[in-house]
């Protein structure tokens, strides 16, 4: 059963028999609307001299269960082997537990020091009293505190009963970086034994007594309906034991096994109202979005006034089409309802959302809906989603029994949230030396979150505040957002709009470095020579941070030394979640394709917690941004997806990837995200070397297609 | 339905399942072995990767019926104490990320060691191409599987 039940602990200060409980607090987005002084995470010390730390955010393989704790226990001076970890379901205790926009990190840093903090010095403080000596004489050091001129020491869970009782400090003082004995080592992964012996417990494998598998026949063209159904066939399988439509879109088929669910839905017959988009397809989808290209658009970042340079112009427009997560779990969540509640065992980036709209959906409040978080197979925004959650509650609800939805690959890749589809405009006016002293980039693609409909502050898609922001201190600078409508569904994939904003703005740098006959990374030292801040959002864009990264990847990419015969790079960079990013990809032509045979990553985070996961976040991002670059595709025809599996949408697999090397910028400054800033400089950077080996511009994405 | 007998991790099991029904499922759903992954169904990914007489086959596309009297090893069965050196180089090279596709891997590569145990780079792009993992972990495996070939020394 689940590891997962014992989460939610009362109110901040002491839980009695339980020991000692510390509450932190986060602030969150929208602070106003939800308990934004709830405490949201808690550490808990027992006699036993166990410490627990609770992680409220979802494990998806970016090592937050690993590296949330780590923090934690810096400060708390722990002995890392006595860490336990338990993960948060959805709570009310947690503030916003949406784990995505590269922000695990930076949103928890400052209150798990805190929170760790706060228990050391308790600790010290029970040590003191107990021994009757001046705190200043005592110390907390690998899970004790000694007082080392009577050479005594107690545990933590010594000290518990007394720390218990001592008022909760409300200031304390956190450590220094230079001092860090746990945040910036190697530790290894805490969820690495259970993964390599099959044990851990993914979504899909979650089980209980009396659970049935489901899976749903859904309308395959975008918002088409069920009209009716014929299960005759269906309930011949063996093991089908019900076939009912869910909602207005879906029939589910309920078995004994997934096969059994597989194998009913296969001869199921659905007559669908095909409804309004049956004669959509992708070449109908760009044209309106070129038709809207042409419409004003909302200025998100602004410099000095291009309109008012005169000079010699250039311009490009680049496109880019909708791309699929197919994380390697597909869909699945166990729902069991019993009328007055509802417990979920989601694989899912979005707790919370999932009790919400479960609640929402079978007629419950949100307190009667309890979601547990399993382990992720992948998620790279595609569990931003609830909707597997939503339909194993209303399949539990009509059968009245625990049950698990299974997605196919096939349901997920025609069923999923897709990367929006972008055409960027650029266009600069140049010095006489051929630097860009103007730049527009017009951004054209629709709103995710407008889609769905949620705020879209002042036509600006909220997400383009971390994604879309300025890289040059280029006096002239305008960037613009125009929105435009689909009914495509749209999601959050992995770097979200940075992806779409880098490889126009970084192709277009590229291009205009040819132009002016200037190596590519001297020209862009060259727009970064002055320390600039540049004002984006909430962010503080500099330059002197974005040169950093790009004078060590061109140093540790050997830049400028000559290549063996064949060989040919391509250099691009790119900020986004806050980091700053270079990347430098090493290529041939082979049959007219390009193989990556090298790509050397820089990057300035700010402080590293864990440098092994670092590396594993970037070089994962790297392989996914050159499957984006190179293949990512999803079409429509009809009003329908016609990708469907691994064989028409391809990842990259063992034979294309490149040697990844990574180098940080080493920094005491606050985390920033590692998630997803190595994806978006990929394909700018690899389409560069493409130029470099053939004379041909690539303005369009996937290269391969 | 048939009721068949399957040898799988060295002990007899009965089931009764319908014959064609992918042995992926039957490890899964009937005997609760879930350490062997579903991904796609088709045999393009290598996550539902077991050992049937010693060779990698993709379970998601071999009918159960095909494997009665054969010699069935998952990932739950391939060493004592889930130590294999495999599994410790997977470890020590911190391989996995979401760790969905690993198992997969780790079988994958534990055909090719037992048939090649010392692989070249080359032999295992071979051995390993037909696993996919969309976390990128390609390089590390790769480290992982000259580690374990080498004694479990780097």
């Amino acid at each position: 059963m689940s590891p997962l039940s014992r989460r939610e602990f009362v109110g901040a200060g002491i839980a009695g028999a339980a020991g000692l409980v510390i509450g932190f607090y986060l602030p969150h987005k929208g602070a106003a609307e939800k308990e934004s002084f709830s405490p949201n995470a808690y550490l808990r010390i027992t006699p036993d001299n166990k410490v627990t730390v609770v992680v409220a955010r979802s494990e998806m393989g970016q090592g937050v269960r690993t590296a949330l704790p780590m923090i934690l226990a810096e400060e708390l001076e722990a002995d890392w082997k006595q860490i336990e970890i338990e993960q948060a379901g959805a709570s009310t205790l947690f503030g916003d537990q949406t784990t995505g926009g590269s922000a695990s990190i930076r949103t928890t840093w400052d209150p798990m020091r805190k929170a760790g903090a706060t228990a050391r010095e308790m600790l010290i403080s029970a040590a003191a009293l107990t021994w009757g000596v001046p705190r200043s004489t005592c110390a907390a050091e690998n899970g004790h505190i000694k007082h080392a001129a009577s050479n005594r020491s107690l545990s933590y869970g010594d000290l518990v009963a007394k720390a218990s009782t001592l008022p909760i400090p409300s200031d304390v003082t956190l450590k220094q970086s230079k001092d860090y004995k746990i945040v910036g080592q190697r530790l290894a992964r805490v969820d690495s034994p259970a993964k390599v012996k099959g044990e851990a417990v993914f979504g899909i494998d979650f089980r209980m007594p009396g659970m049935k598998y489901a899976v749903l026949s859904r309308c395959p063209v975008i918002g088409g309906k069920v009209t009716s159904f014929d299960d005759k066939d269906s309930k011949k399988i063996a093991g089908v034991s019900y076939v009912g439509k869910i909602s207005d879109s879906a029939v589910a088929v309920v078995a004994a096994s997934a096969w059994g669910a597989m194998e009913g839905r296969r001869v199921l017959n659905v007559t669908w109202d095909e409804g309004p988009n049956k004669d959509l397809n992708t070449a109908a989808i760009l044209a309106s979005m070129k038709q809207a290209a042409s419409k004003k658009g909302v200025n998100i970042y602004s410099a000095g006034d291009p309109a008012k340079v005169s000079g010699r112009k250039i311009s490009a427009e680049y496109t880019l089409p909708f791309m699929a997560h197919a994380a390697m779990e597909p869909g699945n969540c166990t729902a069991s309802y019993q009328g007055s509640k509802c417990e979920l065992w989601a694989p899912t980036q979005v707790p919370q959302d999932c009790r919400d709209s479960v609640a929402t959906a079978v007629g419950l409040d949100s307190d009667q809906v309890k979601v547990n978080v399993t382990l992720m197979g992948g998620g790279f925004g595609r569990r931003l989603e609830h909707d597997y959650a939503v339909e194993a509650a209303l399949v539990s609800k009509a059968i009245n029994s625990p049950v698990k939805v299974v997605w196919t690959r096939e349901d997920d890749m025609r069923f999923s949230t897709y990367r929006p589809a972008s055409i960027h405009q650029l266009a600069a006016t140049l010095d006489g030396s051929g630097y860009p002293v103007a730049l527009t980039h017009r951004l054209i693609a629709p709103s995710i979150s407008g889609q769905k409909g949620q705020p879209v502050p002042n036509g600006v898609d909220p997400d383009l505040p971390d994604e879309a922001g300025p890289v040059y201190g280029i006096p002239n600078y305008s960037i613009e957002y125009v929105m435009t409508e689909t009914p495509v569904p749209l999601g959050w994939m992995r770097s979200v709009y940075a992806l779409q904003t880098a490889f126009a703005l970084e192709t277009f740098i590229d291009e205009l470095a040819v132009a002016a006959g200037k190596d590519p990374v001297q020209f862009r030292l060259h727009l970064l020579e002055k320390d600039q801040d540049l004002p984006y959002f909430t962010t503080m864009w500099k330059t002197s941070r974005m040169r950093g990264v790009l004078q060590l990847v061109a140093d540790r990419a050997g830049w400028g030394k000559p290549l063996p015969a064949g060989r040919y790079r391509g250099l691009a960079c790119f900020g986004c979640f806050q980091s700053y990013m270079a990347e430098v990809v090493e290529i041939s032509m082979e049959n007219d394709q390009p193989r990556v045979h090298r790509v050397v990553a820089a990057v300035d985070c700010g402080q590293i917690v864990n440098p092994s996961i670092l590396e594993q976040q970037i070089q994962g991002g790297i392989v996914y941004g050159l499957a984006n670059a190179l293949r990512a595709k999803i079409t429509i025809e009809k009003g329908r997806v016609m990708q469907g599996n691994f064989d028409d949408y391809a990842p990259l697999r063992m034979e294309e990837t490149p040697v990844v090397e990574v180098y940080a910028v080493p920094s005491a400054e606050a985390p920033t995200g590692i998630g997803e800033p190595s994806v978006p400089p990929v394909a700018p950077a690899l389409c560069s070397a493409i130029y470099g080996a053939t004379k041909k511009r690539i303005r369009a994405l996937p290269i391969l297609s | 339905m048939a009721d068949l007998t399957l040898r799988v991790n060295g002990s007899e099991k009965k089931v009764s399942v319908s014959p064609e029904t992918p042995l992926l499922w039957v490890l899964r759903d009937t005997l609760e072995l879930t350490g062997t992954k579903f991904g796609c169904g088709a045999g393009l990914c290598g996550a539902c990767t077991v050992h049937v007489d010693g060779s990698a086959i993709r379970s998601c596309s071999t009918p159960v019926s095909q494997v009665t009297g054969k010699s069935i090893t998952t990932i739950e069965g391939l060493s004592a104490n889930g130590l294999h050196v495999l599994q410790q180089a997977w470890i020590a090279e911190e391989v996995p990320q979401c760790g969905y596709c690993q198992t997969g891997q780790i079988m994958s590569a534990a055909a090719l060691l037992a048939k090649t145990p010392n692989p070249s780079d080359d032999q295992i792009t071979q051995a390993m191409n037909g696993n996919l993992c969309r976390c990128g972990t390609y390089e590390r495996i790769r480290k992982a599987i000259h580690r374990a070939a080498s004694g479990g020394a780097r």
